[in-house]
């Protein structure tokens, strides 16, 4: 079975959203504490929202110095999937194992909203088994979600197809619309929606399965395991 | 030696500071003419043991590099003085 980890800082408050949707979804879920030095057996690591280590001086600062982050990027360097999700995002950028920085929302307000999303690019741990130009209703929950880079960089992710996920009507400022990108190698993927919290139509939408579905897939295609 | 640090972290040219602009349009309300190029960036203070200024320097310029600035959209300016006890 399909094994994913997902990260628990003190302060993460997502982890167990992403855990049941996981185990709904086939795949086998378990936590890894922080302070681990090994990602242990898994064929993905989720990096999940919370305020982890509080997101005292900038969100995910310290939490890019847990012990478990110099595993999870090793294994991100042998082209284990990763994904961040919200603060999760925000811990893989503070890490250097994304482009870009998350800064405070354009409007200065916490939002908690649900909103729709494109997909832009179908080349990525989190997107493969998405459809194309498809539209997801998924939620956001974030103040630090505003995505910016250097020109450069922007000019780098649009010609490299590394803009996963667009907001269709930006609700943060970000730079491009960018809701989620990708690693040059496409396995490392962030973004600021929980998909997670989107994979029940009783909770108002099922829109976050066929992105919880691709990570999935691309942990059995990359898995040692087969 | 001891000296006392100011580490003041503030958004690099160029990216927008939603704080900023919001206390520049809220100025001239208040009657505050003239203002502009108003930047919000927090200030952190420290004391430090170091054998001189320089290796004090170079210590805290690392430790703003790795982790009291995001180098992505941050700069910081350091004032050293040493501490008479």
């Amino acid at each position: 079975m399909t094994k994913v980890g997902v990260v628990l800082f003190p302060g993460s408050n997502c982890e167990q959203d992403v855990v049941e949707a996981v185990t709904r979804l086939g795949g086998e879920a378990c936590l890894l504490w922080h302070g681990d030095r090994s990602v242990g057996d898994v064929d993905a690591v989720v990096v999940p929202g919370g305020f982890a280590h509080g997101d005292y001086l900038r969100p995910g600062a310290i939490a890019r110095f847990s012990p478990v982050m110099a595993a999870v990027a090793k294994f991100a360097g042998d082209g284990g999937p990763v994904v961040g999700i919200c603060n999760g995002f925000q811990v893989l950028t503070e890490a250097g194992l994304l482009p870009g920085a998350l800064q405070k929302n354009r409007g200065l307000k916490f939002l908690c909203t649900t909103v729709d999303l494109r997909v832009e690019s179908t080349d990525s741990a989190l997107t493969c088994e998405a459809e194309s130009g498809s539209i997801l209703r998924i939620p956001i929950n974030h103040f630090e979600g505003n995505y910016t880079c250097s020109p450069e960089t922007l000019a780098e992710l649009r010609a490299e197809d590394r803009i996963v996920l667009r907001y269709v009507s930006n609700p943060n400022g970000a730079m491009d619309d960018i809701a989620g990108v990708c690693s040059a190698g496409r396995n490392v993927v962030g973004l600021m929606p929980h998909p997670e919290r989107a994979c029940d139509d009783l909770l108002g939408s099922s829109d976050g399965q066929p992105l919880l579905r691709s990570l999935l897939s691309a942990a059995r295609v990359s898995s040692p395991r087969g | 030696m001891r000296f006392s640090v100011v580490v003041e972290v503030q958004l690099r040219a160029g990216v927008a500071d939603p704080q900023g602009a919001t206390i520049e349009r809220s100025l001239p309300h208040l009657g505050f003419d003239g203002v502009n190029g108003v930047r919000v960036g927090k200030c952190i203070r420290f004391d430090i043991e170091s054998a001189d200024e320089a290796s004090a320097r170079r210590e805290v310029d690392e430790m703003c590099a790795r982790f009291l600035t995001n180098p992505v959209i941050e700069d910081s300016t350091v004032r050293i003085e040493e501490l008479v006890s």
